[in-house]
């Protein structure tokens, strides 16, 4: 793992947890000392518009904090796909949720990882963790950061009033984790 | 790095400001820098000191004043349009020769704009943004750790020259969580103010005014603000050079650009382009001998910014004719992105040079 | 002999440059002997605005700041938030107060600001050469209504009193009139219970004082405060308005 960078860009509709999942990135990354920089851009709306947000983790230091083209692009829904997954570099990463949107036809170049990330929290007893599917199927495809460390990072990401759901967003990291193992 | 926080570069201003004795914040909410007034809400309150959110940007601005005039060290921040509402009061503030310290997290523009990232702001910032012949001494934290940071060395410009201090961001710098050194160790300096309008117990009374009928009286108050602002121009220039010792196009930027731009210089390097970067942190005063240097050495210019270009007027002053200087800005709220900086880059090196190699050596 | 008249501690040796007649060298006296007798001549921070008072930072013996065109109760709140134990008055017109400066002086009122605030009304701007106010009555006229306000164009005039007084901020809210002795000393004792108020934490205190402008109203002395009683209180009764 000497010199690796990681460039994501985590996108989908607010109230998907599109920035939670990305903090807990980057989290995660500077409880293993690593470098680190996450930005969100929403649309104008408080509820209900777009958001996505862009990770970078680094072991040497990191300078710009916009990504040219994403290594992995985590989409949470069929119009943040459909704009984001032009700009994921060749050969890059598309993690599709594909509970609410089909897989890119035009980019055969990438790697393109299919996870029902609605349905699977559906069966963890929580629709609302599907974030958490697709972050588990990320951190085990790609290992930029353990699991463990997205576990532990939980408590400090989430306000309090949502820590009773620590256990089953952790369940749901880990049933996106053995999706792709 | 452990022992790091992670937060956001509007809350690093808030602890900053709280580590440099900041005694007053008032403020008013505008997104992307609402965080700082939250933040504030929270932490001032809780070391005794002042937080209050104003009726409006005017109002903070001129709470700003009457606490500056009663010798406390007091700020307020905003947004772009917000920062437009508070230049009348900054111009008074500077006429006073008072010491206060003003956080812009910059959005897109012009008008209502969008809360997107931008820095077309500059002209405002830099050339004094109110009415009148003043300065605001500007700097330009690029990172969430020198949020933290700046916050001190701002207090202390605006105490040592009695004068407004602008910390110029964007909604990036603010908007991004970074690990963060907390640690504390500032040296903070106190600076007597018997000039403080604090009630005239033992002395003669003070007065704060702007208002001086005789011209030669408002004229000398003007050639010693300008006395001011050519001390701050041999004292408190501050860059950072990246790998411009053998540049042939160095890149000019402040703040996020800034940032953006120097992985441009690495990608470049990676192809054999002799490329460097001249990061401005302090924005006024203006860097003028080190690029005027760097434009004697041979090198040519590429400003890049987040505007229609402001910043790289400055630089083509500071060349004056003897290099070339060519720009490239994103307006409206959008970024530019490295590998679209690096294009031009290769445009820039590969089109003709116009200022002659006999001028750079002539002037 | 007993001294029955002399030169209060609260004003320096300066001379008033105002007009003859003119109630603001009333207004500043009150001031200046209010300071003096409650003792906070070196503990008190005047800020004074933009109009014909602006100099008055040249006639307190206090401190004083020269505030922006409406923005002395913000100025003064910056300042009293900082230094609560000090005194804090902001003295302000009826062009600096009602018109630009509104939304501050309605704000400090609604906080319960704990500072005292001077409000000189004379339906008129003096000093940029009488145009129409606020407050100026309607058919008054004015170098920027030449025929006479009319509400058609101009709307109606301003009574800062009443609407503060619908406010829960407020400690002290009242309007007076020194157009006669009995005014006179009605005016006096309201300014001395705007500054013991804030000594006694109570807040925001607010006194509104029917001045004159004999220059810009082409009066006499004499007939301007005439002209107060008889035409100003029909639109701006004198009374207090919030006492608590």
């Amino acid at each position: 793992m000497n010199n690796a960078h990681h460039e994501i860009i985590i996108a989908g509709m607010g109230g998907q947890g599109v920035m939670v999942i990305g903090q807990l990135l980057a989290h995660a990354a500077v409880l293993e000392d690593k470098n680190v920089v996450w930005f969100p851009a929403y649309g104008p709306e408080t509820r209900g518009g777009t958001a996505d947000c862009t990770v970078i983790i680094s072991t040497s230091e990191i300078g710009s904090p916009v990504s040219s083209s994403p290594d992995t692009l985590i989409a949470l829904n069929q119009l943040l796909l459909d704009r984001f997954a032009p700009t994921v570099k060749r050969e890059g990463l598309i993690l599709v949720n594909t509970s609410l949107a089909a897989p890119p036809r035009d980019r055969s170049d990438c790697k393109i990882v299919e996870i029902p990330a609605n349905d699977v929290a559906n069966k963890v007893g929580n629709s609302k963790a599907a974030n958490m599917v697709m972050l588990g199927a990320y951190v085990e495809l790609v290992k930029p950061v353990r699991l463990d460390s997205i576990k532990a990072s939980m408590t400090e990401v989430l306000p309090e009033r949502y820590h009773h759901l620590i256990p089953v967003n952790c369940l749901a990291l880990e049933r996106g984790a053995e999706l792709v193992s | 790095m452990a022992n790091k926080k992670l937060i956001k570069g509007n809350v690093a201003i808030c602890y900053g400001a709280l580590a440099a004795g900041c005694d007053a914040f008032f403020g008013y909410p505008i997104t992307p820098q609402n965080e700082i007034p939250e933040k504030m809400s929270e932490l001032m309150p809780q070391h005794g000191r002042v937080f209050l959110q104003a009726e409006s940007e005017v109002a903070a601005i001129n709470m700003v004043y009457g606490a500056a005039a009663a010798g406390k060290r007091a700020m307020t921040s905003s947004s772009s349009p917000g920062i437009s509402l508070k230049m009348e009061g900054l111009s008074y503030i500077a006429a006073c020769e008072l010491p206060c310290v003003v956080v812009n997290v910059q959005r897109g523009g012009p008008g209502l704009g969008n809360t997107l990232p931008g820095q077309a702001d500059y002209f405002q910032a830099v050339k004094g943004g109110g009415h009148g012949d003043y300065r605001l001494l500007t700097i330009a934290p690029w990172s969430v750790q020198e949020c933290y940071e700046f916050m001190p060395l701002a207090f202390d410009l605006a105490d040592r020259y009695r004068n407004p201090v602008m910390v110029l961001m964007d909604a990036i710098i603010g908007q991004m969580l970074e690990p963060v050194d907390l640690h504390g160790n500032f040296e903070i300096r106190e600076y007597p103010k018997p000039w403080a309008t604090n009630g005239a117990k033992g002395r003669a009374r003070n007065v704060i005014n702007s208002l001086w009928i005789d011209n030669t009286v408002m004229e000398d108050l003007n050639n010693r603000l300008q006395a001011k602002y050519e001390k701050a121009r041999r004292h408190e220039v501050r860059f950072w050079n990246y790998q411009t010792a053998d540049a042939e196009l160095v890149l000019v930027a402040y703040g996020s650009t800034a940032r953006i731009c120097r992985t441009v210089v690495d990608l470049a390097r990676d192809e054999g382009l002799p490329v460097g970067l001249l990061r401005l942190i302090s924005l006024y005063p203006f860097p003028e001998r080190e690029i005027e240097a760097l434009a004697r050495q041979g090198s040519r210019f590429l400003a890049v910014e987040m505007s229609a270009g402001q910043m790289v007027e400055d630089v083509r002053l500071a060349v004056n004719g003897i290099s070339e200087v060519d720009f490239y800005g994103r307006t409206g709220g959008s970024v530019p992105t490295p590998i679209e900086i690096l294009e031009n880059v290769r445009n820039t090196l590969s089109g003709p040079r116009v200022a002659s190699a006999q001028a750079r050596r002539e002037v | 002999m007993q001294n029955v008249y002399s030169r209060p501690k609260g004003l320096t040796e300066a001379e008033f440059a105002y007009c003859a007649g003119c109630f603001h060298s009333v207004a500043h006296r009150m001031i200046a002997e209010v300071m003096e007798e409650l003792d906070i001549i070196d503990r008190t921070i005047g800020v004074c605005p933009v109009g014909c008072a602006v100099f008055m930072y040249e006639y307190m013996a206090c401190d004083m700041i020269e505030a922006a065109h409406g923005r002395a109760p913000a100025v003064a709140t910056g300042v009293k938030r900082v230094l609560p134990d000090r005194i804090v008055f902001s003295y302000q017109g009826d062009g600096d107060l009602a018109s630009i400066g509104t939304a501050e002086i309605v704000h400090a009122a609604a906080r319960g600001e704990n500072i005292t605030v001077i409000f000189i009304n004379n339906t008129t701007y003096g000093m940029t050469g009488g145009q129409m106010a606020p407050t100026t009555l309607i058919g008054q006229k004015s170098t920027t209504c030449p025929t006479g306000r009319d509400p058609k164009c101009a709307g109606y005039p301003l009574r800062v009193c009443e609407l503060l007084a619908t406010l829960e901020g407020p400690s002290y809210i009242e309007r007076v009139a020194p157009t006669n002795p009995a005014g006179f000393n009605r005016t006096k004792r309201a300014i001395k219970k705007a500054f013991q108020n804030q000594l006694d934490d109570k807040g925001f205190s607010f006194v509104e004082i029917l001045s004159n402008c004999p220059t810009q109203w082409k009066m006499s002395p004499i007939e301007s405060l005439k002209w107060i009683e008889e035409q100003m209180t029909k639109t701006f009764p004198p009374g207090v308005f919030v006492d608590r």
